[in-house]
């Protein structure tokens, strides 16, 4: 009996994860390199998206990205726009777009994509080293929901 | 926001020069040779120039520098008999100072069988087919502690790479490496070295990524750095898989890297943090 149940479960859960996620290769670019829809079915929470761009071991914009609306982050980088205002020069969807793949529009980009896993050359699993076993030990640098935070925290710096 | 208006203008830095012992003076920037033609500016500058007042103190002064410790065993190293052959480096090549002077600035070269060679690859060779000793691992502590001690003989000498003749098709392939983007990051050597040097990704100032100071100390790591080793974290950086320390590639991007610095001078052994 117990295992009917489980079993149920699980195949519910499955289901329900397949509704609510788009997997990096089934995004819907568009022509321009955005993305319209969004990537899961939960808004995107501005808070979160803040600490995911300021946190070395996600996001890390401020690598490169200053953000004066960050000030108590240190050691900003100095390497690409500053993204204060820059609700103002893109839309949503083209946000999204440079979040998950910034070569969709910048092509030379040194910008890496986000929510991206191939093709690479001699891509490693994460900071190891080592090649992947599996093409799914390519675990893209942010999961759609983290995307989602982080476009709708970019949604917010507008001047 | 302070830090990023400082770091904006942070270049190398230009009111300190490299003076070894009071009384060497190594310039630590050249005209950038004609084969990069205009990629990184008029100048190649050295990593020195790219660190922290302390960390540069530190070359100034072989007492302050610690991988003269290191440079001390090589010389050790250099005149101890070992292998079946019972011979040491000096009973062959004699004194470090005039048989080991020049040759890291030529390095890598292709040998008179048509390899790309590493002076690795020559300390092992004499190892293996001249004393009958076993190879030192490419990044063993022993390996560096001879590429330091040959290196420094070499300090304030020109970077002097053959680039053309032989070692072209091995610079060539090099110089691909150098503008491959590798790793999930889809970086290369170029994305970090040639475009963005002098800025600043988090915390780190961004050099050319020149190697004529190595084998360097690093102070993160507290030890002896070899040039590969280098390359193999800068990869690994980029969520890439390297090559490995010694091989083919990493050989040729070793011969690439060291004539993008042709004209600078040698640093053997530097001081990085
Ligand atoms: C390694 C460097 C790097 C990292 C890390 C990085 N970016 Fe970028 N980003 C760039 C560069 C360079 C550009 C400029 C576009 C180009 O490449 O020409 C850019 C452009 C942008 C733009 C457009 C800016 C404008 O003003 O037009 C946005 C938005 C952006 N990035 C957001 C992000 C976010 C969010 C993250 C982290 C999740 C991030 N970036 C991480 C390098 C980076
Ligand atoms: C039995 C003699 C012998 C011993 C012992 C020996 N070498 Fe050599 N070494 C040679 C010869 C011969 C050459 C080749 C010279 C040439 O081709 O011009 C050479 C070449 C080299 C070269 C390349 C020099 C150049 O100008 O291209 C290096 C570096 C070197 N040896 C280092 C060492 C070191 C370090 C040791 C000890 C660990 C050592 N050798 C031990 C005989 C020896
Ligand atoms: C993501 C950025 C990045 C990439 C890509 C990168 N490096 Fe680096 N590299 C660094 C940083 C940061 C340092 C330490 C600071 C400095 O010296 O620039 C460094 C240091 C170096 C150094 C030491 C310089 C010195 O004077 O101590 C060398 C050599 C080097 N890199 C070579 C390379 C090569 C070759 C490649 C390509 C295979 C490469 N790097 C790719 C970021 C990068």
């Amino acid at each position: 009996m117990q295992r009917i149940f489980l079993l149920t479960f699980v195949v519910a859960g499955i289901g329900a994860a397949a509704m609510a996620e788009i997997a990096p290769d089934q995004v819907l670019w568009a022509e321009d390199g955005s993305i319209q829809e969004s990537l899961t079915d939960t808004p995107g929470n501005p808070d979160e998206g803040e600490v995911i761009m300021a946190t070395n071991a996600l996001g890390n914009c401020v690598a490169c990205h200053a953000v004066e609306a960050m000030p108590d982050v240190p050691f900003q980088g100095n390497i690409a726009p500053q993204l204060d205002g820059v609700a103002d020069r893109w839309t949503e969807a083209e946000l999204r777009g440079i979040v998950v793949d910034a070569k969709r529009i910048f092509p030379e980009s040194f910008m890496p994509g986000m929510y991206k896993v191939g093709p690479f050359i001699r891509p490693g699993v994460a900071y190891t080293a080592k090649p992947p076993e599996m093409p799914e030990d390519i675990k893209p640098i942010l999961s759609a929901q983290q995307v989602e935070d982080v476009v709708a925290y970019l949604m917010t710096l507008s001047e | 926001f302070a830090f990023i208006a400082s770091s904006a203008s942070a270049e190398p830095v230009k009111d300190d020069q490299l003076i070894v012992n009071g009384e060497e003076e190594i310039a630590t920037e050249a005209p950038a040779p004609p084969h990069l033609d205009g990629a990184v500016g008029d100048t190649i500058y050295s990593g020195w120039l790219f660190r922290d007042t302390e960390t540069r103190a530190m070359q100034k002064d072989d007492f302050d520098n610690p991988m003269f410790l290191f440079v001390d065993a090589g010389i050790e190293a250099w005149n101890t008999r070992e292998g079946t052959a019972e011979k040491s480096c000096a009973d062959c090549h004699n004194e470090i100072e005039d048989s080991m002077k020049g040759l890291r600035a030529e390095l890598p070269k292709v040998t008179p069988e048509g390899e790309l060679w590493s002076l690795e690859n020559y300390v092992n060779d004499c190892r293996t087919n001249r004393m009958g000793a076993e190879p030192w691992g490419w990044n063993s502590q022993e390996m560096k502690n001879m590429t330091a001690a040959i290196g420094v003989q070499s300090r304030g000498m020109p970077v002097a790479v053959e680039i053309d003749g032989d070692a072209a098709p091995f610079w060539e392939k090099g110089k691909d490496m150098y503008y491959t983007r590798y790793g999930q990051l889809e970086m290369s050597c170029a994305n970090c070295h040639e475009d963005n040097f002098g800025n600043y990704i988090r915390s780190d100032h961004l050099s050319q990524g020149q190697i004529n100071g190595f084998p360097l100390y690093r102070l993160k790591d507290q030890g002896a750095v070899s040039t590969h080793q280098r390359f193999v974290g800068c990869v690994r950086d980029t969520r890439g898989v390297p090559f490995e320390a010694g091989s083919q590639e990493f050989r040729e991007l070793e011969l690439y890297v060291a004539s993008r610095g042709l004209g600078l001078l040698v640093e053997t052994p530097a001081v990085r943090h």
